[in-house]
């Protein structure tokens, strides 16, 4: 089990309150995904649920039980680092047996729990090094192993993959996402990548300077994101946002139009605009196009890979009406 | 770029150094080798020619002589021990976020700029002393009889002036290492379950290892010579005759440096074998 309710949980250091009054519930089994700009809070307010830090008000509540001054080993819950925190002169073997040496678990159990957990994160051949010799995924799959065998209510994930490189950083998000298949316990996971709260999360709670934006699933925040912000936040490249006549004939301050919702001719469209950079990733192409509806910015397409447009060509582009987003004055969604 | 060229002339630049450093070791250790083999007494007749190794055999079975290495040894033994305690100990408070925590620090390693021979005539006359001393009216206060710290307690007290001067060297390198562990290590063990003196014993311990034992070998080097404390205090009376300060009576008060001389050298002999066992003990963790 494991059910973790916040209530009106807010966080001060000092007099800067990082983190104002908020609700929050993660329900069992589900695997959550806190998301925003870095400093933001993220990190905070996982620390608050693992109870490394102390809540300044409100209260914290896992599986029904208040847990607001429950100190961290009592709540059952599992963190893996940013940095791994691995212990550096234990080999991995005594690294991910120390939570059940401080457990008081007994030997043999230890042995097999260590001998499961190295099983399936691939590090049975790694067991007697110690970290300094290992890669960093492997230091990674070490930390994941030592919050396995504690069995714990909940993982707590700050940033993992953050130090890893891009390909292993796709591997290692497979990986996870694998692991709560297979255990179906809950997971808190922390980053400032969208993409990857995007692909690993049931739920994604956006964040900025500690207020939640929205709460929803993937797909809730890809296709009526709340508010400007959550808009341009999720989804990748960006939106594209229009002010002025454009947006005030549909009745808005801002649209919004997503890259791949906008169709692109040589020949004839809504928006005349030329060409600038082209990215070409073999399978999309983004083009970046300098129009007079959105004099800031430049708007970005997708187009297909074969579509062949160079720099400085006069293009039109269409966006498709249903998928235009209304923002009002104040930033907020307009249906 | 490594190129010969730019090696030679580092060797160059490197000379005098060298040169400088070598003279200072050679010299002296190439005097007190050739006088060690001499009957030479600077007031009683100077040089009277070579005894070959008379001087070693009579230092040898002097009746000072095991003593004085006893003494040496429970002297470096006893402070090594009280510094490195007392250092990781104070090491870790003065971590703690505090109220005036850089007045704190350097109040804590103002033990260090002392001069020996002042730091001991201060502990001998102010602190030590059965009539005046602070101890003394302290042991007063309470109605008891002031000890005689430099003649009933002579090793101890010793002990205590020397740590006294290098528990701030042990402090402050004890300070920058626990400074330098990983905050999330801790807070990861914190959630794995260790109460407060099984992370002390599990992570904070095993991450000052490299820094004990710098503490340890670089204490010890100079430990094996202390001399000022003792010349001051005790005067090498009381069961406080390193070997260091028996040389320096045969050589200065016996007026017979070629007997000195011979005990200079079992010094070095010393020296090495407790740099030997050091190094077999602690030296491991240096590498890695
Ligand atoms: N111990 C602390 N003392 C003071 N301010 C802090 C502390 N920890 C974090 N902060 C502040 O709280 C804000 C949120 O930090 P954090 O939760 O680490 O952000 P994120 O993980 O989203 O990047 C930042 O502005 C940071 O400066
Ligand atoms: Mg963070």
């Amino acid at each position: 089990m494991g059910r973790i309710t916040l209530d009106k949980v807010s966080k001060s250091f000092g007099d800067v309150e990082v983190i104002p009054p908020l609700d929050l519930t993660i329900e069992d089994g589900e695997f959550t995904v806190f998301v925003g700009p870095s400093g933001c809070g993220k990190s905070t307010l996982l620390r608050l649920i693992a109870g490394l830090e102390d809540i300044t008000s409100g209260q914290i509540r896992i599986d029904g039980a208040d847990a607001t001054n429950v100190p961290p080993a009592k709540r059952g819950l599992a963190m893996v680092f940013q940095s791994y925190a691995l212990y550096p002169h234990m080999t991995v073997r005594k690294n991910i047996a120390f939570p059940m040496k401080m457990a008081g678990i007994d030997q043999a159990e230890q042995d097999r729990r260590i001998d499961a957990a190295a099983k399936a994160l691939n590090l049975t051949d790694y067991l007697d090094r110690r970290p300094g010799q290992l890669s960093g995924g492997q230091r990674q799959r070490v930390a994941i192993g030592r919050a396995i065998v504690r069995e714990p209510a909940a993982f707590l994930f700050d940033e993992p993959l953050s130090n890893l490189d891009a390909a292993l950083r796709v591997g290692m998000r497979l990986e996870i996402s694998e692991l709560h298949e297979r255990l179906k316990t809950t997971m808190i996971y922390v980053t400032h990548d969208q993409v990857e709260a995007m692909t690993m999360a049931d739920k994604i709670v956006v964040l900025q300077a500690g207020v939640i934006e929205q709460v929803g699933s993937p797909l809730d925040l890809y296709e009526r994101p709340c508010n400007k912000f959550v808009a341009g936040f999720i989804g990748s490249p960006k939106m594209n946002f229009i002010e002025g006549e454009e947006a005030a004939e549909l009745g808005a301050t801002t649209i919004g139009i997503r890259p791949e919702h906008i169709s692109i001719s040589t020949t004839e469209g809504q928006w005349k605009g030329t060409v600038g950079v082209a990215e070409h990733l073999g399978s999309d192409t983004f083009l970046y196009i300098h129009s007079d509806v959105s004099p800031s910015e430049t708007m970005t397409v997708r187009v297909d890979g074969e579509f062949s447009a160079r720099h400085g060509d006069t293009v039109y582009l269409t966006p498709r009406a249903e998928r235009i987003h209304k923002f009002g004055a104040d930033g907020l969604r307009i249906e | 770029m490594a190129t010969q060229h730019s090696r030679s002339s580092a060797r160059l630049m490197m000379a005098p150094a060298v040169v400088l450093l070598l003279g200072w070791m050679l010299v002296p250790l190439t005097m007190t080798l050739y006088f060690s083999f001499k009957k030479y007494l600077p007031l009683r007749g100077g040089d009277l020619g070579w005894v070959g190794f008379d001087n070693y055999a009579r230092f040898l079975t002097s009746s000072a002589f095991w003593p004085s290495v006893q003494t040496t040894l429970v002297i470096v033994g006893g402070v090594l021990a009280i510094t490195v305690v007392l250092g990781i100990f104070l090491a870790i408070l003065l971590n703690q976020p505090m109220w005036g925590q850089g007045m704190v620090r350097i109040l804590v390693i103002a033990p260090f700029f002392v001069m020996p021979t002042v730091s001991a005539l201060v502990w001998k006359n102010m602190f030590m002393d059965p009539n005046y001393g602070l101890l003394a009216h302290l042991w007063k206060l309470f109605g008891a009889t002031p000890v005689e710290w430099l003649s009933q307690a002579s090793l101890p007290s010793i002990i205590m002036i020397v740590s006294w001067q290098w528990l701030p060297f042990a402090t402050l390198i004890l300070l920058t290492a626990i400074q330098s562990l990983d905050s999330e290590q801790l807070e990861a063990a914190e959630m794995d379950g260790a109460l407060a003196h099984k992370r002390f014993a599990y992570i904070t311990l095993p991450h000052l290892g490299r820094a004990i034992t710098v503490v340890i070998l670089i204490q010890t080097i100079f430990l094996l010579s202390i001399f000022a404390e003792i010349f001051v205090t005790t005067g090498g009376a009381f069961g406080t005759k390193t070997l260091s300060y028996l040389i320096f009576q045969r050589v200065l008060e016996s007026q017979n440096v070629g007997l000195g001389s011979a005990g200079g050298v079992y010094a070095i002999i010393l020296a090495n074998i407790v740099a030997y066992f050091l190094v077999r003990i602690v030296g491991k963790n240096l590498d890695a």
